[in-house]
């Protein structure tokens, strides 16, 4: 069928659907390296105006680390620019198994498999392991690649109400009758910067004779002691049975992700685990790259060490000027503004300002739950925290939002 | 209230609502196009419903605009009531 008046006009009708519920996603141009701060053209075709990035996943501020960059070139020179294949015909390199048992000691694991990303490994996982005599029951609020892959396996779907362990043990006890049990998280939840409760999920899943699978993605690298991740921090390394996680924000930000965990699983997605079998493999200049941030990461804490503190003092500075702020202990703070509106005007008047930062409002979380979700950075000096909080301060107090909780919030938007 | 419509919006509120979460739940309260129930969880619901009525739901029917309030759950819920009761 050609592409007719017809059909455009339908596909016109729904994107002026999608302006206006004013969801529409415009890109911003940047014109340097990913950093702490970055020039920025917007609307396309402004001119280029130099921001503080306080929305990025380069948690470690590796992104454009000179190290990371001549690993990189070393690689590109060494193994070439792309493999033109799939991992399992011409398309492994002696450093994607490397890269695979690197990561499997950092992660304190049995075995890795990559992936093209952490949405693929998602993606591919339950499909390739779990059938129909099996049960996954997930946290609510799990990140979307999950939601995917579990609607492309054939095992019963459930859900638990996020970080409640009674719903969840509930949840366990109703399905005792099936052959596995996996209970499914994300390790630290991407919007609201919380963390999963994994001593007790472990506790629960040794009770009920459940797997655990964690979506690390916002915590490899940073979170625990040493920065292996949630199931560091909790206390339970070697329990999680898999790890979903990505290299595309703090090891390096480029691209590429892994499932990671007990020896079968594993081999299972090797075998089957459909975006594995069917797309390319990372391409060597990244795997070179990553290989460098394991290396960098494995020999001191002193990055995420940096970004724990940057945290901290963004937190307090956040409270101190009166914002209302999700609670949690990660890099991800989330200024509550509650209405989709307020959100997007703020973010647009701290661009003003000169600090590059996002609104989210429903469907990326709920409705009523609109916010500006700030993320730090070990790339963050104290110098740029203290530029932005100067700039969320002037907007908190154009907007008369300073020192108001969320029903004068609710009040305020509503008048 | 009926008994099936209690039961479904005890259910639905004991499941899906969040502590401090104060909103009130009718028979018309948009459930699934209002974000309180996305589809993913509404699995749990129909399995509910599979369950406790001896009924079975076919995917065609399962559908987020049949979930969407209470009173359209107890009217699907009826429908295979009289299917179930009218096969044997």
């Amino acid at each position: 069928m050609a592409f007719s008046d017809a059909v455009r006009d339908s596909y016109q009708t729904d994107i002026e659907g999608i302006k206006a519920a004013g969801l529409f996603k415009e890109e911003r141009y940047i014109h340097s390296p990913q950093s702490s701060e970055i020039e920025v053209e917007f609307p396309v075709g402004s001119s280029i105006r130099k921001c503080i990035n306080i929305c990025s996943n380069n948690y470690l501020g590796l992104s454009s680390h000179p190290e990371v960059i001549a690993a990189a070139h070393a690689g590109l020179d060494s193994r070439g620019y792309g493999m033109s294949s799939v991992r399992f015909i011409c398309g492994t390199q002696d450093i994607h198994r490397e890269l695979e048992n690197q990561l499997t000691n950092f992660l304190g694991t049995e075995d890795t498999l990559l992936f093209p990303s952490c949405m693929d490994a998602n993606a591919g996982f339950f499909e390739a392991c779990l059938n129909e005599q099996d049960v996954m029951i997930a946290d609510r609020l799990v990140h979307a690649s999950i939601v995917d892959g579990m609607r492309l396996s054939k095992a019963m779907q459930d859900t638990f109400k996020h970080s409640d362990m009674g719903h969840l043990e509930e949840k366990l006890q109703e399905h005792q009758d099936k052959r596995f049990r996996m209970i499914i998280t994300d390790g630290v939840f991407s919007m609201d910067g919380d963390m999963a409760k994994l001593a007790e999920m472990v506790a629960l899943a040794e009770r009920y004779n459940a797997m655990v699978l964690v979506d690390d993605s916002h915590a490899t690298g940073f979170i625990g002691k040493t920065g292996r991740g949630t199931h560091e921090h909790c206390g339970v390394l070697g329990k999680i049975d898999v790890i979903t996680t990505t290299l595309g924000k703090a090891l390096g930000g480029a691209s590429g992700g892994c499932v990671s965990g007990r020896r079968e699983l594993v081999e299972m997605c090797r075998q089957r685990a459909r975006p594995y079998l069917f797309s390319n493999a990372v391409a060597p200049v990244i795997v070179a790259g990553a290989l460098k941030v394991l290396e960098l990461i494995g020999a001191t804490t002193e990055r995420r060490d940096k970004l724990e503190w940057n945290a901290k003092y963004w937190r307090g500075l956040l409270t101190e000027a009166g914002f209302d702020l999700k609670e949690g202990n990660t890099p991800i703070v989330p200024v509550m503004l509650y209405d989709a509106k307020l959100a997007q005007e703020f973010a647009r008047d701290l661009f003003d300002e000169g600090v590059y930062a996002i609104g989210f409002f429903f469907p990326v979380v709920p409705k009523g739950q609109a916010r500006i979700r700030t993320q730090l950075s070990a790339a963050h000096e104290k110098h740029h925290l203290d530029l932005a909080i100067a700039a969320f301060r002037k907007v908190g107090q154009k907007r008369g939002i300073l020192g108001l909780g969320k029903k004068d919030l609710l009040a305020r938007c509503a008048a | 209230m009926d008994e099936i419509t209690k039961v479904v919006r005890d259910y639905i509120i004991r499941e899906y609502v969040q502590e401090g979460d104060d909103r009130e739940i009718t028979e018309t309260t948009p459930l699934i196009s209002s974000g309180l129930v996305d589809s993913f969880s509404m699995v749990s619901l129909l399995r509910f419903l599979e369950k406790k009525y001896a009924i079975h739901i076919p995917d065609t029917d399962a559908t987020p605009e049949a979930f969407d309030t209470v009173e359209r759950i107890v009217a699907l819920v009826r429908q295979f009531q009289k299917t179930e009761v009218g096969s044997v």
